[in-house]
């Protein structure tokens, strides 16, 4: 789904002409000029295998291990007993499912609240700048720091700001992390990658044409149609991309998992299962099976999850 | 959202005639919004108010909203050695993100400007190493770094967060460049200037707003990540967020404490942020729709 959202194709088809850059028969500049192009790839490109691709090959690797640092004399080839392991005992499972509602959850509802805010700041107001700049802050806030003080300084059940507020109104106090960890995480995500989906959404919103709006307007459609007939189709290539960026970073969440449940709870999700198994339970193969699943599922959630959200997009938007 | 749009679509048409329908209407938005606004930033106001409160102001139930302030949480966090996990933070921080530009500007430039045949595929393949959780690569840099003795060391920290942001900046640059109009680079080259000449004096000055945004991305990310700061490090190359994850079993008073750390913590991201956000925005978004 990433080639979705890179493919020249794409280009072409919002109008612009893209000029016609290989020719079957290069001449000589040409040639010395797509000779310097692999130069100036190559290091960038050496520099990524050699940092996160040879270290994958080698999770690969242990992942067919038998090995537990305890005991270093025992690492032995096992094939696939690892992954039997992994996907046989229930932990996999449920981190699984951990992982599915954690990510999905707060890639949607912070969707729908950046949309919301994102509408609500595309209009001239007082303090308009001001509000969008408070309303940036808690995605540039240090994920450590944002986990740290709310469990301690709003969620907690003592002191809690949360806890206070829902009191005024005659609700009595949740012990958020203990009680509902799962909801609490999803919370604190939401919180943070709000801002982040609404400037994004703000992007697409302040790049319609303002000109077809209007004429939109002078022909009678109202806020409603215009919203669903045109705002909508056009803010699709926003809304993709706000959930590929979300879903990415979302996936690799473990600060908040790490500091305010430490997985409990149903909030295990898959990168913080791995890190338990091999920097607590020190069982590098097995570990190395997770990490291995971890990537193949990103991939294939990531990918099935934005192809049958935008199928949906496609058919509203051409209705 | 319905009165929005009507807004919007009102923004730049008439706007003498306003009914006071719609005023009203546009009042009630507006204080919906900061209504929203404030309770968005609300735990960040209450996080910096209680860096300034004693610990035993921070810690009572209902909260104190008007109380004595004080410095001497800010003191507190320094006697623990704060200077040095930010003086990591900030090492591995800017030297992971001067090794993502000079690495990533050629290479956004060599896939966007003069693109490869396959320019896509090697674009693809980038992006692609993003979707990799660093759960899964980390167990073998973990046993390398170990065997070479490089376990809580800065430099080691800064090269790894060169390979998780690498993706991103290349991604970003590639936007900003293809923004650039192919007919100043071909007068360039007809005149006869040099690759190096070009990029320097005539593409880079175009994208240099651009250039910064990325960069501050890279920070941004860098100065944040506690994964591999938490496992990487301990005494020596310790950086902020496990320092402010070691809160996390914090005993007797410490609310006020934590949240002067964590206020100092986040400050230079956030001042950076807010005076970049225009184009952190471009930048994030452009990068996948152009």
């Amino acid at each position: 789904m990433t080639a979705t959202a890179i493919r020249p194709g794409r280009v072409e088809n919002d109008g612009e002409v893209k000029p016609q850059r290989t020719k079957p028969v290069l001449t000589r500049r040409e040639r010395k000029g797509l000779r310097l192009a692999r130069a100036l790839v190559w290091p960038a490109l050496a520099a990524a295998i050699i940092i996160t691709q040879i270290p994958f090959l080698v999770t690969i690797y242990y992942s067919f291990q038998q090995w537990n640092l305890l005991r270093p004399g025992d690492q032995k080839f096992v094939w696939f007993d690892n992954y039997v392991t992994v996907l046989t005992n229930g932990a996999f499972v449920s981190s699984l499912r951990a992982t599915v509602v954690i990510v999905g959850a707060s890639v949607l509802i912070s969707l729908v609240f950046g949309m919301v805010l994102a509408l609500l700041l595309d209009r001239k107001f007082m303090g308009q700048g001001l509000a969008r700049t408070l309303l940036i802050t808690p995605f540039l806030m240090m994920p450590a720091a944002a986990s740290l003080i709310w469990k301690w300084s709003m969620l907690d059940s003592n002191v809690g700001m949360v806890n206070w507020a829902l009191g005024l109104i005659g609700i009595d106090p949740v012990a958020w992390n203990t009680d509902v960890p799962i909801l609490t995480i999803i919370m604190v995500l939401t919180w943070q990658y709000t801002p982040f989906m609404m400037l994004i959404l703000l992007a697409g919103l302040q790049s319609q044409p303002q000109d077809v709006l209007e004429a939109a307007s002078v022909d009678g459609a109202g806020p409603i149609r215009t919203f669903f007939s045109m705002t909508l189709p056009h803010m699709r290539q926003y809304m993709e991309l706000s959930i590929l960026l979300g879903t990415i970073l979302l996936l690799q969440v473990f600060d908040p998992i790490a500091i305010m449940t430490r997985g409990t709870g149903g909030t295990k999700t898959l990168s913080y299962l791995l890190y338990e198994r091999a920097f607590v339970g020190l069982e590098i193969g097995e570990a190395a099976a997770y990490g291995v699943l971890t990537v193949l599922l990103t991939i294939i959630v990531a990918m099935v999850a934005l192809r049958s959200l935008f199928k949906i997009f496609k058919t509203e938007g051409t209705r | 959202m319905a009165s929005t749009m009507l807004l919007t679509t009102g923004r730049s048409t008439t706007r003498r005639t306003k009914p006071m329908r719609k005023r009203a209407g546009s009042a009630a938005l507006t204080f919906i919004t900061w209504v929203l606004t404030v309770g968005m930033f609300f735990p960040i106001a209450w996080m910096v108010f209680t860096a300034f409160k004693t610990e035993k102001a921070a810690a009572t139930n209902p909260p104190t909203f008007i109380t004595q302030l004080t410095l001497e949480n800010f003191e507190a966090v320094f006697d623990r050695g704060f200077l040095v996990y930010l003086t990591n933070s900030f090492t591995a921080s800017v030297v992971s993100t001067l090794i993502v530009m000079v690495l990533a500007i050629p290479a956004a430039y060599g896939l966007s400007v003069r693109p490869l045949i396959r320019s896509t595929d090697a674009l693809f393949f980038f992006i692609s190493t993003k979707f990799m959780p660093l759960a899964a690569i980390v167990i073998p840099i973990y046993l390398l770094l170990q065997n070479m003795g490089l376990l809580d060391n800065i430099s080691a920290l800064s090269i790894l967060y060169v390979g998780m942001n690498l993706p991103l900046a290349i991604w970003m640059m590639r936007s900003f460049l293809s923004e650039v109009p192919g007919e100043i680079i071909e007068a360039a080259q007809v005149d006869g200037a040099s690759f190096w000449t070009e990029l320097v004096r005539i593409v880079m000055p175009i994208v240099a707003p651009g250039m910064a945004a990325a960069a501050l991305i890279c920070f941004i990310f860098a100065w944040n990540e506690y994964f591999l700061a938490n496992l990487l490090t301990s005494t020596v190359a310790r950086t902020t967020p496990p320092f402010l994850g070691s809160f996390v079993s914090g005993r007797g008073q410490f609310l006020a404490v934590l949240s002067a750390a964590a206020t100092l913590a986040v400050l230079p991201v956030v001042i950076a942020g807010w005076i970049a956000q225009k184009r952190l925005v471009r930048g994030l978004a452009m990068g996948a729709i152009k």
